[in-house]
């Protein structure tokens, strides 16, 4: 068989998924184009040093290392497999209606700052579509003041760069990513005044509960739990559940932040405020899942809770299969489990979009590991939900969106006008999401606050895009030049 | 108030305007809305006013009534409510209409100087004027003309102060209320029956947008109106590079044009946030709203061509439309002879956002009796091409 009558799989995202379902694909036989925004495979969680730094021991700060530089070694040096870096997928085109084949991938490659960009178009037998996730920030008063971080930066630069962000920080939010960031700055040498999540106790340890029996198959998830919690006992760092960082103030940088008890809906406890000296704050509230690959590939998206429609995961059957012919998909755009988990369901869908054995004994196992890291997802979600009350602490000139500098009461009176209460026209007339990020920090938020307004949104029609704030059909901003230049095809393939 | 009950069929810019129209004249108003307010093909297209890409006949003469109505309605809203009427971006900027080649430049100047005669003001523009009015434009054209006159509204703030001013005048929105079938006794349509119950009223305006005539049709009398692809490229913010809106020539022709496939033009403006709005294409398609790369290509290389300076400029977003056009490009405005009781207000095509003011005057003129401004014998509801006529002279073909 000549290379190119291979199967040809398309995987998106060179994080854990794409690595893993790019080496399953491979060992399935199929021809893999593997491709990544950024410089260098590892996506977000395993963020390689640049060279300088590496040289030192980069296994010290990333879990998992060995089993990661295996895979990324084994893919990127596959004869069968082309890695192209910095190469942003900016539009998914789908075939006519009932031609069962993936869309066509359409690619702007070269460093995204510099000119000489060129453009792709690949026409794969299948497309795997790992593209992760990024933090997600619920804003508060003064979260745009300098020092002010996501806790996904903090660790990027911690990690990457081995920039120390603040000598005084706390690390606010919900979910277990704030316990690695801890880690993270601690290591880079950062003094942690606190942890809170905001969440209370008692629903984080009812989340974590549920159905103890199950709890023996996440020993490896407990015992990373318990290496966490002696970490910050032997730094003598508190973790305090119920509080939140609802204020950051300062003159022209964070100089202090407020934090104040929660209820379970996450209202703040009056007279519970306290004021903490810091010099920096990192806030984490999760992940958004990118989903304007999948959403543009037109695979269905499942909502777990009727009350946030805005949040949102891909459907995919046992092999990882999206509703949308051809493609796949693994990671955090299925559910927010963390790197192993996306590992599992990179080398499910990987297999089956290089079209190997259904049957293969191989997968026995994986299925098995992928459900049980996917009940953890669950347990996970249930443990850490954003509180329905979370926009008490805003104010009327708290800014929304940063891009555009939307403010909280601008939404507010925009969406309070029935003329134009749609969530479209609130968007156009207080430009919400429209700035540069193109509402990826911004869009789940404004989405659940015209939610909670009981704003109508455009009917589901015929001619109507979805009404998700995912719905971005340039996935990745173009030049105008590279837009209007031809297109390289896949007959003069790069390698 | 009192006089006949209407029911409007939904709330994009066209709705709105007739709605504020019937509302203002003291007619109780009731607008039916399936989804949200401006939401549809008002929030999915440009918010150009224009008189320049229309040739002499009638729907020149309803652009130079919108036009001349467009500053007064605004005007009154702002006495109400300053801060919506702001928020419309009412902007006289002009339009600047460039041909790039010897044919062109002479198909321009016989197509201005027609419209000339029929009352627009279009100014040749030599080399140096052009270069002082869009000093970043190419210099290699042929031709160009000056429309003072075209201006530009950011659409669907536009429909919202319209129908604010409306609801203030007393009319009432019902969102999430799909209109679903007719209710009819003695042959005059006297209810619809919506997702929300049945909604009673003396006359019923089809102003659903490029959805008329699939709802025409729901009701029991089909005008041809159907989708027509459209789709702009947004850029990133940037510092003030183009004045007026600018656009090549081929744009006339591709308003006008019956070519199923790609048809686009550039027409390139900025607009108060600094973005650049650079449109559009015209395609026959059905509803289907997947992105066609090379369409986009198509419309940048044409930019470009205009603007070569914005080479390097980021494109941060695309979206598109579905305009609703009827075969002959003239809207429908009036009663429907076979369906007493029903009216339409649609087919706009990409003239909608320009074309609201005026419409909704014709149509509350002839709803209650009154004589309108301009003849509405064109834009009738049973002329062959908006019953579908499929012979040529329907226009149909
Ligand atoms: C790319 C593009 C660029 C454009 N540029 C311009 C421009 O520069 N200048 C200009 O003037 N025009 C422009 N247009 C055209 C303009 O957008 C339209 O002509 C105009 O928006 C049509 O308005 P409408 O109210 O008729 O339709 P819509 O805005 O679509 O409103 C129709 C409403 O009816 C509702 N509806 C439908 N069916 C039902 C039902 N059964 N029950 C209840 N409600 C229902 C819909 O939900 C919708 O809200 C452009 C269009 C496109 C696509």
């Amino acid at each position: 068989m000549s290379a190119d009558a291979r199967r040809h799989v398309v995987v998106v995202g060179a994080g854990p998924a794409g690595l893993a379902a790019a080496s399953a694909a491979l060992r399935a036989g199929a021809r893999v184009t593997l491709l990544d925004a950024a410089e260098r495979p590892g996506g977000q969680y395993h963020r390689t040093p640049p060279e300088e730094f590496a040289a030192a021991h980069p296994e010290r700060l990333h879990r998992g290392w060995r089993t990661f530089d295996r895979v990324r070694r084994h893919v990127l040096t596959h004869p069968r497999c082309a890695w192209w870096p910095e190469s942003a997928v900016w539009a998914l085109e789908r075939p006519d209606p009932g031609e069962e084949r993936p869309p066509r991938v359409h690619v702007v490659r070269g460093p995204a700052d510099g000119a000489g960009r060129r453009r792709h178009v690949l026409d794969p037998d299948a497309l795997v579509l790992a593209p992760g996730a990024h933090d997600r920030v619920l804003p508060f008063p003064g979260w745009d003041l300098p020092g002010v971080y996501t806790a996904g930066a903090a660790q990027a630069l911690a990690k990457g760069e081995r920039l120390v962000v603040g000598d005084q920080v706390v690390i606010a939010g919900s979910g277990p990513f704030l316990l690695p960031v801890a880690e993270s700055l601690l290591e880079a040498g950062s003094r942690v005044v606190e942890v809170l999540e905001a969440n209370p106790a008692g629903t984080v340890l009812r989340g974590w509960g549920r159905r103890p029996w199950e709890l023996a198959s996440y020993t490896g998830k407990l015992a990373e739990l318990a290496e966490y919690a002696a970490l910050l006992a032997r730094h003598r760092v508190p973790y305090r559940c119920g509080r939140a960082v609802v204020e950051a103030r300062g003159d022209g940088r964070v100089e202090e932040v407020v934090t104040a008890r929660l209820r379970p809906d996450w209202s703040v406890v009056p007279g519970s405020e306290r004021t903490v000296p810091v010099d920096a704050v990192c806030v984490s509230h999760g992940f958004t899942p990118q989903l304007e690959l999948p959403v543009a590939a037109g695979c269905a998206l499942r909502r777990p809770d009727p009350a946030s429609p805005a949040e949102a995961f891909v459907e995919v059957d046992g092999d990882q299969r999206t509703t949308s012919p051809g493609v796949y998909a693994a990671g955090e755009i299925t559910g927010i489990a963390g790197a192993p988990a996306a590992r599992t369901e990179g080398l499910i869908a990987g297999w089956a979009a290089g079209g190997g054995a259904p049957d293969a004994p191989e997968l026995v196992p994986l299925r098995r590991r992928r459900d049980r890291d996917r009940a953890f997802a669950e347990r996970l979600a249930a443990a850490h939900p954003v509180g329905a009350a979370w926009h008490g602490w805003l104010r009327p000139d708290t800014v929304v969106c940063r891009c555009e500098g939307t403010a909280y009461g601008a939404l507010r009176r925009a969406a309070g006008e029935p003329a134009g209460s749609s969530a479209r026209a609130v968007k156009l007339t207080t430009r919400a999401g429209l700035g540069p990020c193109q509402a990826r920090v911004c869009g789940p938020t404004v989405a659940r606050l015209l939610a909670a307004g009981g704003t109508p949104e455009a009917a589901a029609a015929e001619g109507l895009p979805s009404a998700t704030p995912h719905h971005r059909p340039l996935a990745q901003p173009v030049r105008l030049g590279e837009l209007a230049r031809r297109p390289h095809t896949e007959q003069e393939r790069e390698h | 108030m009192r006089g006949p009950r209407v029911a409007v069929l939904g709330a994009g810019i066209v709705g709105a305007a007739c709605a504020r129209e019937l509302a203002r004249a003291g007619l109780p108003v009731t607008v039916l809305e399936r989804g949200g307010p401006a939401a549809a093909t008002t929030a999915h297209g440009e918010g150009n006013v224009l008189v320049s890409d229309k040739g002499p006949g009638p729907e020149l003469a309803l652009a130079r009534l919108s036009l001349a109505l467009w500053p007064r309605i605004l005007d009154e809203i702002a006495e109400r409510r300053p801060e919506t009427a702001r928020a419309v971006e009412w902007d006289p900027k002009g339009g600047i209409v460039v041909a790039a080649t010897d044919e062109g430049a002479r198909e321009l100047e016989r197509f201005a100087a027609g419209q000339r005669a029929a009352g627009v003001t279009a100014e040749p523009l030599d080399a140096s004027g052009l270069a002082d009015a869009e000093p970043h434009l190419t210099r290699d054209v042929a031709a160009a003309v000056h429309y003072p006159q075209d201006a530009q509204v950011q659409p669907a703030a536009a429909a919202a102060a319209l129908l604010a001013d409306a609801l203030d005048a007393g009319a009432e929105l019902r969102t999430r209320c799909e209109v679903l079938g007719p209710v009819t006794r003695s042959g005059r349509l006297a209810a619809v029956r919506t997702s929300q119950g049945t909604v009673e009223a003396d006359a019923f305006v089809n102003a659903a947008g490029p959805w008329s005539g699939g709802l025409a049709a729901r009701l029991g009398a089909p005008v041809d109106v159907r989708p027509r692809r459209g789709e702009v490229l947004v850029t990133a913010p940037l510092p003030p590079t183009v004045f007026h809106k600018v656009y090549d020539a081929d744009y006339v022709g591709a308003v006008g044009s019956d070519a199923e496939d790609l048809r686009a033009s550039a027409v390139v403006e900025a607009t108060r946030a600094g973005t650049v709005l650079i449109g559009s294409s015209r395609r026959r398609v059905g509803f289907d709203d997947r992105l066609r790369p090379e369409v986009l290509s198509v419309i940048a290389a044409k930019a470009l061509r205009l603007f070569p300076c914005l080479d390097g400029v980021p494109v941060m977003r695309a979206y598109g439309g579905f305009r609703p056009y009827v075969p002959d490009h003239l809207p429908i405005i009036g009663p429907d002879p076979r369906l007493p009781g029903l009216w339409h207000a649609t087919g706009h095509e990409g003239a909608g956002i320009g074309l609201a003011p005026g419409t909704a005057r014709l149509l509350a003129d002839l709803l209650l009796g009154r004589t309108p401004p301009l003849d509405p014998a064109p834009f009738r509801a049973d002329r062959p091409a908006a019953l579908g006529d499929p012979s040529p002279t329907g226009g149909a073909a």
